[in-house]
């Protein structure tokens, strides 16, 4: 078998897989420097505060998970970390609620963009599923009452069985390894499908011409 | 003297049981409601503020 039978059709399926990527992701276009006028606007600000909360998040719980509970419940430096991964997780909800608020009334999904918004809906649900097995696993009385009253509910749909609230180790898996892997995982690929079709512009007014950029994306 | 008063007092007091709103089956904290009112409010302002003009537009 000919090496270099055509230009730009070598190296196997590596070799595929790279022009693909180069493809749907030039550097200008993953690294983008610039960004289109209508981009200036403070709605447009909430997508990437929701990612900075998000780190806060992932580097305060990492350190918690180093630390663990008797560290977390009985320092001084454990409650401000504890506190910090609370707040952040506050703000990463807040923000991203104001985010999907402003993308639902722009209608984000325009312009074959509906895979965007699709990984933005599913790790909101996801996000919604971390945040309630982080409240099932405080270690205090709160996670009990938590636990003891979700369990019912749980129980009533019938997933009670694999999905058991009151197992703490169970739900502690749950909140540092599955459901952050499957929340990361879908922020990294929304994060791509921005750069891939661009910032969604805004609805144009009747009988006025589309943003630029907006016809190109359809 | 109130020697347990932290330097830093919360603006409303803590301590004691939360404030909850209630319409049928829908029950609601009043410090939810709060966010919630808190997070419109920036909603709508993020709408209405002017952006500050960035120099790298297109």
């Amino acid at each position: 078998m000919s090496e270099e039978t055509q230009e730009g059709a070598t190296g196997g399926w590596t070799g595929a897989m790279r022009r693909s990527a180069v493809k749907a992701f030039p550097p200008d276009k993953l690294l983008p420097d610039t960004q289109p006028k209508y981009v200036a606007s403070w709605i447009y600000v909430f997508g990437v505060l929701t990612l900075a909360a998000f780190l806060v998040v992932l580097g305060t719980g990492g350190v918690l998970a180093l630390k663990g509970p008797a560290w977390w419940h009985t320092s001084g430096f454990g409650h401000y970390v504890n506190s910090l991964h609370l707040w952040s997780v506050e703000l990463f909800m807040a923000f991203m609620v104001i985010h999907l608020w402003g993308k639902f009334f722009m209608a984000a999904w325009r312009g074959r963009r509906v895979l965007t918004w699709i990984t933005g809906a599913v790790a909101f649900v996801g996000s919604v599923g971390t945040a309630f097995t982080g409240y099932l696993v405080q270690q205090n009385f709160d996670s009990q009452w938590i636990s003891t009253q979700a369990k019912d509910g749980l129980n009533a749909v019938g997933i009670g069985a694999f999905f058991n609230v009151t197992d703490f180790g169970q739900m502690l898996m749950w909140h540092i390894v599955l459901l952050p892997l499957v929340v990361g995982i879908l922020v990294v690929l929304h994060i791509l499908m921005v750069r891939h079709r661009g910032v969604v512009p805004p609805i144009a007014l009747p009988g006025q011409e589309l943003v630029a950029g907006e016809e190109a994306a359809r | 003297m109130n020697q347990g008063l932290p330097p830093a007092a919360a603006p409303v007091d803590l301590n004691g049981p939360g404030h909850y709103l209630h319409w049928g089956v829908i029950q609601l904290s009043v410090a939810n409601l709060v966010v919630i009112g808190v997070m419109v409010l920036i909603f709508v302002l993020a709408l209405v503020l002017r952006f500050p003009k960035g120099g790298d537009r297109k």
